[in-house]
């Protein structure tokens, strides 16, 4: 027998009992739908978070702060430390500073392909056109930083002249028009220098962010608005205070893999800093995500499980039914091993079948659900809440076929050890 | 006198072990010609079908030897065997084991599917033996829809397609009635005589057994 007819055979003849079949499809789809769904979601919320990461920074950058060694292990307070200065974070956060000496040390280290201490700049307000005044946070821009823009561009963190890219919601507040109007209009940003007097510069908005999860509210200069502004604030500050940096960007080879990453993180750590990636400070999010689409994925696992036990129930009665089909087969000189493959691919086209119906309907409620979690979800713009990315779609169907087929392989055992001779005698 | 198709010598076969063991066969000898039709006859309970499933190579024999074509069966292996009962063997049952929801064509062409010939010819094929035994006007009918003697024909067009160098029968009449056993014994002896097949008849029917060259 060809493959081809037994393929075909195999089809036609899980259509035979067309009831059974269907209920045992109708099994495999609802098992399927779910662990289509759980995944789509996961994948949903994960493409949103990488979207929104690389707004945040890159991966071939480690932000490095100086290990507070002093923080008693057993949770009792920790002594005073006069270089310990307020961090990035919750507010009370406090990080020990890094100096020049350190960023020096770093940059020595193994691995390190060059450091940029992070020049925190505390803006008082932000002006249009001697307008109202309004507060604005500066963010850190990391080079290779993306962030979703309604217009303009990234900054150049190569330009002379100070530039910016400003959240879109600033631009009804500061009177500048739609995103594109804005884009190449001038702001004025103010900050307190040492002595307390308040001083502004002057810079070019060259794009408009979208609001994102995590860069909501924050504008982003580039080196030359930084520096400048730096600058500005630390005017009159004794030597010792300028420079103190709460932490600094390490560049490194992220090509060289996740072990190279982990070795250069311990050699930080023996310097006494503390190394960490954006997947570090992501990871949290997304293992709690994965962690519910795993927990998700079982609960479909277990319907798909108790769909492939429905699969062996109705092929052992398929082959019950065809006892003399097979006698006569195996009579007029059809393998065992082509009676085997005739009933174990009927498994498989049921499992086929029912994936497949359960994978469309569920790319169907999908696009369902993402209509009306746009609406519900209007915070969280660019979110598709349920996501369906082709390999883990082919993952599904290919892994409920697998589990159809070992499904299968006790009926279709029990079809090929038939005595054609007691088969054919049955009546 | 040409060397015999099937020849069997010392034929033993024994069913079960121990005390219930049950000698079906007890030191047989036997040679078939070419082209001779042979009737296996007794009471039920007497070994016939037992013969009939070692000869017709279904079954292994407990001792003794069976020779088709001067080779001996116990040698080959599962797969000749398979290719064996493919080939040059033709079954007709009692039972007529017709798949009662594929069309009468798709049962008749059964044997070349298994044989992995192409669709294409096994229609033409298919077609053709129908058309032998008048049937050609049937062949996208469901088998179920066939009247007793109608199922036996399409049986008997089945067994014929590969043509086949013998024909087993067992009991082929048993579930017809006289007028249509009548036809269809005529369709097989035609065939035995026309078509020099061999013809291996297991039947408590005396005057189908005295049709045949031979009866044992």
């Amino acid at each position: 027998m060809k493959p081809l007819d037994v393929v075909a055979s195999a089809f036609r003849n899980a259509f035979r009992s067309r009831l059974r079949t269907s209920l045992t499809v109708l099994a495999i789809f609802i098992g399927a739908f779910t662990l289509s769904l759980t995944n789509g979601l996961g994948t949903g919320i994960n493409q949103y978070i990488d979207d929104t990461v690389s707004s945040v920074g890159v991966d071939d950058v480690m932000t490095v702060t100086k290990a507070s060694e002093d923080v008693p292990t057993d949770g009792g307070p920790a002594e005073y430390d006069p270089d310990q200065i307020a961090a990035d974070g919750p507010p009370g956060a406090t990080a020990t500073a890094l100096t020049d000496d350190d960023i020096d040390t770093i940059a020595g280290i193994e691995g390190v392909q060059s450091v940029e201490p992070a020049k925190s700049v505390m803006v008082d307000y932000v002006q249009h056109d001697d307008g109202t005044r309004y507060q604005l946070s500066v963010a850190e821009f990391v080079p290779g930083m993306r962030v979703e823009l309604a217009s303009g561009e990234q900054v150049d963190l190569d330009a002379a002249d100070p530039e910016l890219v400003l959240p879109e919601s600033y631009l009804e507040a500061l009177d500048l028009g739609t995103a594109a109007d804005a884009v190449g209009q001038t702001v004025a940003l103010a900050v307190t220098d040492a002595t307390g007097k308040q001083v502004t510069a002057e810079a070019t908005i060259v794009g408009v962010a979208e609001p994102g999860v995590i860069t909501m509210g924050g504008a982003i200069p580039n080196d030359v608005l930084t520096e400048e502004l730096h600058d500005l604030q630390t005017t009159g500050a004794p030597e010792a205070e300028t420079t103190r940096y709460a932490q600094a960007s390490v560049s490194f080879d992220a090509a060289a893999g996740a072990v190279e990453a982990q070795a250069l993180q311990d050699r930080l750590d023996d310097a006494g800093f503390t190394g960490s990636t954006l997947e570090d400070q992501l990871g949290a999010v997304t293992a709690v995500i994965d962690g519910i689409v795993l927990v998700l994925n079982g609960f479909a696992v277990i319907a798909l499980v108790a769909a492939g036990i429905g699969i062996v129930n109705t092929l052992f009665m398929a082959v019950q039914e065809r006892t003399r089909e097979v006698g006569l087969m195996k009579a007029m000189g059809l393998s065992s091993s082509r009676v085997f493959s005739l009933f174990s691919i009927e498994a498989v086209v049921i499992g086929l079948v029912g994936s497949a119906l359960g994978v469309l309907g569920a790319i169907g409620v999908g696009q369902l659900v993402n209509g009306v979690s746009g609406d519900l979800l209007a915070d969280l713009p660019g979110l598709t809440l349920i996501a369906f990315d082709p390999v883990s779609v082919a993952t599904v169907v290919l892994s409920v076929m697998a589990i159809a087929f070992l499904a299968g392989t006790l009926p279709a055992l029990r079809a090929a050890r038939q005595d054609p001779i007691s088969s054919l005698r049955y009546e | 006198m040409a060397p015999p198709l099937l020849s069997v010598s010392n034929l033993h076969k024994t069913y079960g072990s121990g005390p219930s063991a049950f000698e079906a066969l007890k030191g047989l000898d036997l040679d078939i010609a070419e082209g001779e039709s042979l009737a296996i006859i007794g009471k039920s309970g007497s070994g016939k079908s037992t013969l009939m499933h070692l000869l017709a190579l279904l079954d292994r024999p407990t001792s003794g030897t069976i020779t088709l074509d001067g080779t001996d069966t116990s040698r080959l292996s599962a797969k000749q065997l398979n290719q064996t009962r493919n080939s040059a063997f033709g079954f007709v049952f009692q039972q007529f084991f017709l798949n009662a929801q594929a069309s009468v064509l798709d049962n008749v062409t059964l044997p070349l599917k298994i044989a992995g010939v192409p669709r294409r010819e096994r229609t033409a094929r298919g077609m053709a033996a129908l058309a032998q035994l008048e049937l050609d006007d049937k062949a996208s009918n469901k088998a179920n829809d066939l009247s007793g003697g109608q199922k036996q024909r399409v049986v008997i067009a089945r067994a014929l397609i590969n043509q086949p160098r013998v024909i087993f029968a067992d009991e082929p009449t048993g579930n017809l009635d006289t007028a249509t056993g009548a036809v269809v014994e005529d369709i097989l002896f035609d065939l035995n005589r026309r078509r020099g097949i061999n013809l291996v008849v297991v039947t408590h029917d005396e005057d189908l057994a005295s049709r045949c060259d031979r009866s044992i």
